[in-house]
């Protein structure tokens, strides 16, 4: 079946089996490779990715049904070489240690964001429910997201969120040229 | 796993989908969600011929107010159920039940009627809507028909809903005012209920005026616990009033019978406290 899905910002158009699933469209056709199959069975969310602005388990979906739609995946976040928000607070909070579960986890840390704006510890861990980590790194995971919420609340100003800070300064202008 | 083969079929209408479903037989599926048939498929526990996806009927999407009751589309996702105005002002069983479903990404996906019509005793939505003498509107080949709760609900994994029939909407009475609580007990997060107990409590003047008490998991299907509704009716919201009336919700001496007792009872309090 012919399908046409924008994913990360690029409309691609391709001629699939209805039963490939989306987790596979990404990796396979699309290189996608970020996105991975963690346990097959929509359990463990590492496979998360956002349609249409809301975060889905990949491997729960036939690539046929994100036809017309829009697919975000943890490719995607980076914008100019500079990571968002919260891929920079999983950085700076140690919130990965195999990193298996991250692509995932930052994927729906993102939607809760969405959703709520400063989250408490339980918001943040129900937020999550959907996501296993079996390094059982959750406390820095939970960190990280409190720490982004944070760096993207209102008002934190273009400072906060230019996390890689030395990317703008070496484009200031260094006077006397 | 990979899924069997299957044709595809995207119609967008129920009339089309109807059609298609009459024309490609007894092994066609419908596909809503998919946040319990695409595993499904996945294990291969099932290999339809033909999956008819009714994600683009627009028309089974979202709650309307339709007098002394709501209808609520089937397709409308659980994550718009936990939203909607309507659901929370004259339906907060139902919201705070769908709060408990699984996980959010599968929230976003999964639908009101899919979880319904797939009709997993495990699942959370069939005890409330059978409390709530919810009525189910269903499409087939010769038009529409309404389908009470009480019967839609057959077996394990088993409705009312011929291979050739779509369920549309839910007609769900207003129960405006009315206290509500989900129990619910797993062991981990985003497991599926062992027990739960889904209550809705009228209070009037200091007195139960009503009630409406169903069972999760406790047999093939949702259980009304018509006992306990009986015994609460006519009494004071009190916590002895409550236990006893929650001794009805079984008579068996197994661990579940015991589970349904005191969860019935920790459902009610809440429910009468909100």
């Amino acid at each position: 079946m012919h399908i046409s899905v924008n994913v990360d910002g690029v409309t691609y158009a391709d001629e699939v089996e209805p039963r490939l699933l989306l987790v596979h469209y990404l990796r396979e056709r699309l290189s996608k490779t970020g996105t991975v199959v963690g346990c097959d069975t929509g359990n463990c969310g590492a496979c998360t990715v956002h349609l249409d602005g809301h975060s889905v388990k990949s491997c729960q979906m036939l690539a046929v049904q994100a036809n017309g739609h829009e697919v975000t995946t943890i490719e995607g976040l980076a914008r100019d070489g500079k990571l968002h928000p919260v891929q920079e607070a999983f950085r700076s909070n140690h919130a990965l240690q195999c990193g298996f579960c991250t692509p995932g986890m930052i994927m729906q840390a993102i939607d809760l964001l969405a959703d709520e704006s400063d989250p408490d510890d339980e918001t943040v861990r129900k937020g999550l429910e959907g996501n296993l980590c079996r390094c059982t790194g959750y406390q820095n995971i939970v960190r990280a997201v409190q720490d982004a919420a944070q760096r993207m609340k209102p008002g934190a100003g273009p400072k906060q969120e230019q996390h890689s800070d030395e990317h703008v300064s070496s484009k200031q202008p260094v006077g006397g040229e | 796993m990979i899924p069997a083969e299957f044709k595809y079929l995207f119609p967008s209408t129920v009339d089309e989908a109807v059609r298609m479903l009459a024309e490609e037989g007894e092994d066609a599926k419908v596909i809503a969600g998919g946040q319990s048939l695409v595993p499904v498929l996945r294990m291969r526990l099932a290999a339809p011929t033909a999956l008819i996806d009714i994600g683009g009927l627009t028309e089974l999407t979202g709650v309307r107010d339709d007098g002394d009751s709501l209808l609520i589309g089937a397709m409308t996702t659980h994550y718009e159920v936990q939203r909607d105005h309507l659901v929370q002002d004259h339906a907060l069983l139902l919201r705070l039940v769908t709060d408990t479903i699984a996980d959010p990404q599968i929230r976003h996906r999964g639908t009101f009627g899919g979880s319904l019509c797939h009709a997993d005793p495990a699942g959370d939505l069939l005890a409330p809507v059978l409390a709530l003498d919810a009525v189910m509107i269903i499409a087939g080949p010769s038009g529409r028909r309404e389908v009470p709760a009480a019967e839609f609900f057959v077996d394990y994994f088993t409705t009312a809903l011929a291979a050739d029939e779509i369920l549309v909407d839910v007609r769900v009475p207003k129960y405006t005012g009315w206290g509500a609580h989900y129990e619910k007990l797993n062991r981990v997060a985003q497991a599926w209920s062992i027990v739960a107990v889904a209550a809705a409590v009228q209070v009037r003047d200091g007195t139960i005026s009503a009630a409406r008490v169903g069972l999760t998991n406790v047999g093939s299907g949702p259980v009304r616990a018509t006992g306990v509704e009986e015994a609460l009716i006519g009494q004071p919201p009190s916590s002895e009033a409550i236990s006893e009336a929650a001794l009805r919700a079984s008579s068996g001496d197994g661990y579940k019978d015991n589970l349904a007792r005191v969860l019935t009872g920790r459902a009610l309090t809440a429910a009468v406290a909100g």
